[in-house]
């Protein structure tokens, strides 16, 4: 138990060496198309270090989720090796689910149970759920400013940002040592994100869990990251510490804002595209 | 570390059933409308069956009552039947609809106590529902159960679970093999073993090749045994037979169908199957 516990703290959270994951996409509708091969991860290597939040920044369709659901054994690479604390996701797939839990971009519930009967589900997963679960998740909520009264109304009662909430209550109760977050903050409003981003702070700042973020928000990866790895196309385009990255690419001594650098390593703008994407749908 | 895990496995196995019941719990109007769904279809076998002697039918040999009683253990069994292999074949439908699937695979719980858990909730609440529907069912029709022997009937309903739960299971694969035309495939399982099975009728009335077909399906034991006990008296050892292939199509499916399911779970995490959206 002690020696695991050292070589956790030696070890990096989260190696992914060489990493590709592709689809096969096949046309739909009445006129098939022959399927076409998506490529979303390609070869893709990374470190988390243990403790630290570290933000993947890419476009939509960049391969963000891909990447974290590689990560959560949900999909299976097919070239590549990645591990979580050790635990290599495809040959100790069980091991690495015991560490781990994943707050999506949309609140996965049971949509006509409540809150509670959501969370308890999920803790009888994590091996809790016993007495006391019950005052445990009261002091999450508080502590996420959700009302006590919304614990017992359908989940689907409940506004967007709330079920978020409850989702990152969810993730919390389960004390995993890598928190998977895709997209926390996409689709809230501008309050309901602030909250949740001061959220992470409070995991950051108490070193709760080590984090793997996924944003297309450059301001949300500057503001919560310690490290930032910017994907586009399924390929790493560049990583580092905001700080690190901006003076990188610093022109004429002026150093970059991680827009600048995410133009200069992709050639595309960030925003524009995620607007053609709101656009679009 | 045995210990431990079997109490891991048992903590979550009760997370499964008591998810279940506090699912439909609060989908309690669509169970109240399944429930009389059932109840009618039920109720109108066994009008039908009142309804023979007006068609000037009255089948030579076998009174009518007998008749009625072979169509309504038949429709109350197939309730019970097919109640239970629905709520287990939609176990991955369901989780898709609600956009949980992800959390419940990725969960640190192995697969055969994730669907034993629903399996077990199914059974229970399958029994709950066809014994108010048979409640309603035996008074109304003034069912005459006298030579019925109901130990041999609880034998051979006991015998059938494992089976049942198989053949559940198997059909849960569907949609994780094809997200698209999974759901309707269930469906026509369903139909096909109604239509195998001999709910309404000897197999022998079939074409050979359903006949045959029909010897394959374990409902089939079942309705033929339980007639025999409820409506003939067969003693336990006289349905022995029937309750061996039972256990043995049991011990062979459930197995089978829980290794199919992990194998299509592997895939379905190669191909991107479970989940695409986020
Ligand atoms: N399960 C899947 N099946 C087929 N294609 C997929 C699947 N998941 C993702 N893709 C495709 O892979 C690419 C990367 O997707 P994704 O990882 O979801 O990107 P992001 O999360 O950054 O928006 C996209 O082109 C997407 O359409
Ligand atoms: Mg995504």
């Amino acid at each position: 138990m002690l020696v695991r516990a050292v070589d956790q703290v030696n070890k990096a959270a989260v190696e992914m060496c060489g990493i590709t994951k592709r689809f096969q996409v096949s046309g739909r509708g009445l006129r098939r198309r022959p399927p076409v091969e998506k490529l979303a991860l390609d070869h893709v290597s990374l470190e988390v270090a243990t403790g630290e939040i570290t933000g993947v920044l890419g476009a939509n369709g960049s391969g963000k989720s891909t990447l974290i659901r590689v990560l959560a054994t949900l999909l299976t690479p097919d070239e590549g090796k990645a591990s979580v604390f050790g635990y290599d996701v495809v040959r100790q797939a069980a091991a690495v689910r015991r560490h781990i839990n994943r707050v999506s971009v949309e609140a996965a519930f049971f949509k006509e149970m409540s809150p509670w009967e959501n969370i308890l589900y999920a803790a009888r997963l994590y091996g809790s759920g016993g007495a006391g679960t019950r005052t445990r998740v009261e002091a999450v909520l508080d502590r996420l400013e959700l009302p006590r009264e919304t614990l017992d109304r359908p989940m689907k009662q409940l506004s967007r940002g709330q079920q978020q909430k409850v989702a990152i209550a969810r993730s919390f109760l389960t004390s995993p040592s890598l928190l998977l977050m895709d997209e926390p903050t996409t689709g809230l409003d501008p309050r309901s994100r602030r909250e949740v981003q001061d959220l992470v702070n409070v995991v950051r700042a108490e070193r709760a869990a080590t984090v793997l973020l996924s944003t297309h928000d450059l301001a949300e990866a500057e503001a919560l990251c310690d490290r930032v790895v910017i994907l586009d196309e399924g390929r790493v385009l560049a990583e580092g510490t905001p700080q690190d990255l901006c003076r990188e690419y610093a022109t004429d001594g002026q150093p970059a804002t991680l827009e600048d650098v995410f133009l200069r390593v992709s050639g595309k703008r960030l925003e524009e595209d995620v607007e053609e994407e709101e656009a679009g749908s | 570390m045995i210990a431990n895990s079997f109490r891991w496995e048992a903590n979550a196995f009760i997370g499964f059933v008591e998810r279940q019941r506090n699912l439909y719990r609060r989908y309690w109007a669509w169970e109240a409308v399944w429930l009389l769904y059932s109840l009618v279809t039920v109720l109108s076998i066994g009008y039908l069956a009142s309804g023979l002697s007006t068609l000037g039918l009255e089948p030579s040999g076998v009174s009518l009552r007998d008749a009625q009683l072979f169509l309504l253990i038949g429709a109350l069994l197939w309730t019970y039947l097919s109640m239970v292999f629905f709520e287990i074949a939609f176990a991955v439908t369901w989780e898709r609809w609600e956009g949980t699937i992800e959390y419940t695979f990725m969960a640190p719980v192995r697969r055969i106590t994730h669907l034993l858990g629903i399996c077990a909730f199914s059974l229970a609440y399958g029994i709950a529902r066809a014994a108010m529907i048979g409640l309603v069912v035996v008074p109304l029709f003034k069912l005459d159960l006298s030579h019925a022997n109901w130990l041999s009937a609880l034998l051979i309903f006991a015998a059938a679970t494992l089976p049942l739960l198989g053949l559940g299971i198997f059909t849960a694969i569907l949609p994780l093999l094809s997200p698209e035309k999974g759901e309707q495939m269930a469906f026509a399982v369903q139909g096909i073993l109604l239509l195998l099975s001999g709910v309404y009728y000897p197999i022998t009335v079939l074409p050979l090749p359903l006949h045959l077909a029909g010897l394959l399906s374990p409902l089939t034991y079942t309705l033929s045994a339980v007639r025999d006990a409820l409506l003939h008296g067969a003693s336990p050892s006289n349905v022995l037979p029937s309750a061996a292939i039972l256990l043995a199509m049991g011990l062979v499916l459930v197995p089978a169908s829980v290794w199919c399911f992990n194998r299509a779970e592997a895939r379905a995490k190669r191909l991107g199957l479970l989940k695409r959206s986020g």
